[in-house]
């Protein structure tokens, strides 16, 4: 036991360890925010596709070695978000899941097609490896991803603060928001481009695969333990936070992988959900 | 005194019209039913006079000082809203959003004033200890009250209801009937959508039949 807090006391006291981990904190806190509201929607799916067209924009980015990969890889995503958002609103044309799993296939084929012919880098398995599972190690975020995560991570939840109300309306009841004035095609909008912030920022974390995982456990836990709107957002926000901390200190004890760690312990925590009845 | 005239109004959407040449006018105080068969453009007509579809010709003619945005609307149901988690006076509560057009904080977070309306309307259908039950647990004939009064949070003068009686039995039906009548005595104008021809005679003073012809009886 003794050793253990040495373990986790000489970790935490590197000012770098501290930052990645509140980092990671925040995004897994947005991911949950916005977790409640896709599922609600039935958008979960779009959640998964995008980060598919996230791995495949990454690819591109390590392709032209661009410094920094977020100013291609954010972009990209947040376009498809919206391409998307107006496909599954179109009633005519391809339905929206077929579009949508025609998109995240041929950005994964794409991607791993490309990083293979064009990678300059040694070892290619490993990169696709760190972009589809996450990073071995918590350590290896840069200084810049930590700081653009805080900053988006708190832009997000002040959206969701402010615009609370508004979200409630429109995810509950669509046609009713908009005939009392609320602007629904704004906040589907803002919602879409949430998504994409978010995937992409939880990619570097937990990878590509798993980024719904953050996005899907939380809310699905908390609803299993409660029935209005103002518990479920909080209860998936703690849920999401506790495991995160959970998971990545974890993963340092027992040096796993930290996005695979995290899932897990999420998943746990659904788990134990489904076996309390909602009161 | 008046309050809305449709005027030579074609209805639909960019694909096709869905009915033509509808003529109708509501007064202050009116109890109109809207009948027809299912797919004859009924919801499409309630959503044309709301503003969430453009007309395809002709004119809406709002009077008396009436806005789309103050009428109170009561949507056909979805399955999404079934197992919504989500408790009934946070329900009520979101009917409010329409009129709080105020400013600074107020566009953000619930007034003092929204929840005192939202209390208020509960109070009148009844369903003032529902407060902290959840959505998904109520009776069918409760949701729709709960619906109901969310409506009235945006109304003031009228109200539009898509088939609000869909899905409940004989005695929760005639309930909200009632619940509705008792409304339309207060002074609210009322729209409803119906396939209930028994109901449409004995509340409404004006019928607007939508089929092959559109038939309009005060
Ligand atoms: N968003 C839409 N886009 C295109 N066509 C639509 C849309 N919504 C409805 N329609 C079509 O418009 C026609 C009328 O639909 P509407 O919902 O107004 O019928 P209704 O009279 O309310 O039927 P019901 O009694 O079943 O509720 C239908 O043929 C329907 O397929
Ligand atoms: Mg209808």
């Amino acid at each position: 036991m003794n050793d253990i807090i040495n373990q986790l006391t000489t970790y935490f006291s590197y000012p770098f360890v501290r930052y990645a981990f509140i980092a990671a904190i925040l995004i897994a806190l947005c991911s949950s925010l916005l977790g409640v509201i896709l599922v609600l929607k039935r958008f979960s799916f779009i959640g998964d596709g995008l980060s598919h067209v996230a791995f495949g924009a990454m690819a591109i980015a390590a392709i032209l070695s661009l410094t920094n990969e977020m100013l291609l890889v954010m972009p990209v995503t947040v376009l498809c978000a919206i391409l998307l958002l107006k496909q599954s609103q179109a009633a005519s044309g391809v339905r929206g899941d077929a579009a949508l799993a025609m998109l995240s296939v041929g950005a994964m084929a794409v991607g791993y097609l490309l990083l293979n012919i064009f990678s300059t880098s040694a070892n290619i398995s490993g990169d696709v490896c760190s972009t589809l599972f996450g990073s071995t190690s918590i350590l290896t975020l840069s200084r810049t991803d930590i700081l653009v995560c805080v900053v988006m991570s708190l832009i997000v939840i002040l959206t969701f603060v402010f615009m609370y109300n508004r979200i409630f309306a429109v995810t509950f009841d669509e046609s009713f928001a908009r005939a009392s004035g609320i602007n629904a095609d704004a906040c589907n909008l803002l919602i879409a481009v949430i998504t994409a912030v978010i995937i992409v920022l939880a990619m570097n974390l937990v990878g590509a695969l798993l980024t719904s995982a953050l996005i899907v456990f939380p809310a699905l836990s908390a609803m299993r333990l409660f029935a209005a709107f103002r518990q479920v957002m909080i209860a998936s926000a703690l849920t999401a936070v506790v495991s995160a901390a959970l998971g990545i200190t974890a993963s340092i004890l027992f040096s796993t992988p930290v996005g695979a760690t995290v899932v897990v312990v999420n998943a746990a925590v659904f788990l134990l959900c489904c076996l309390f009845k909602r009161a | 005194m008046r309050l809305l005239t449709c005027k030579n109004l074609d209805i639909g959407y960019h694909d096709g019209l869905v009915a033509r040449d509808i003529n109708f006018h509501i007064d202050e105080g009116d109890y109109l039913c809207i009948l027809g068969e299912n797919g004859s453009g009924k919801t499409t007509l309630m959503k044309t006079i709301l503003g969430l579809t453009p007309p395809i010709a002709g004119e809406i003619i709002f009077a008396g000082g009436l806005i789309a945005r103050e009428i109170g609307y009561m949507p056909q149901q979805t399955l999404l809203q079934r197992d919504f988690p989500a408790s009934v006076w946070e329900i009520v509560l979101s009917g409010t959003l329409g009129k709080s057009a105020g400013q600074g904080v107020q566009r953000f977070f619930y007034s003092a004033e929204q929840k005192k309306t939202a209390a208020a309307n509960m109070q009148r259908l009844g369903i003032k200890d529902l407060a902290g039950k959840c959505y998904r647990d109520l009776s069918g004939g409760q949701k729709q009250r709960v619906l109901l009064a969310r409506a009235l949070c945006a109304a003031s003068r009228m109200l539009l209801l898509d088939e609000p009686a869909a899905s409940l039995d004989p005695k929760a039906t005639e309930e909200l009937y009632v619940n509705i009548k008792k409304l339309n005595d207060e002074g609210l104008s009322i729209i409803m959508i119906t396939h209930d021809l028994a109901a449409a005679r004995a509340y409404a003073n004006k019928t607007l039949t939508i089929g092959k012809d559109i038939v309009f009886h005060e």
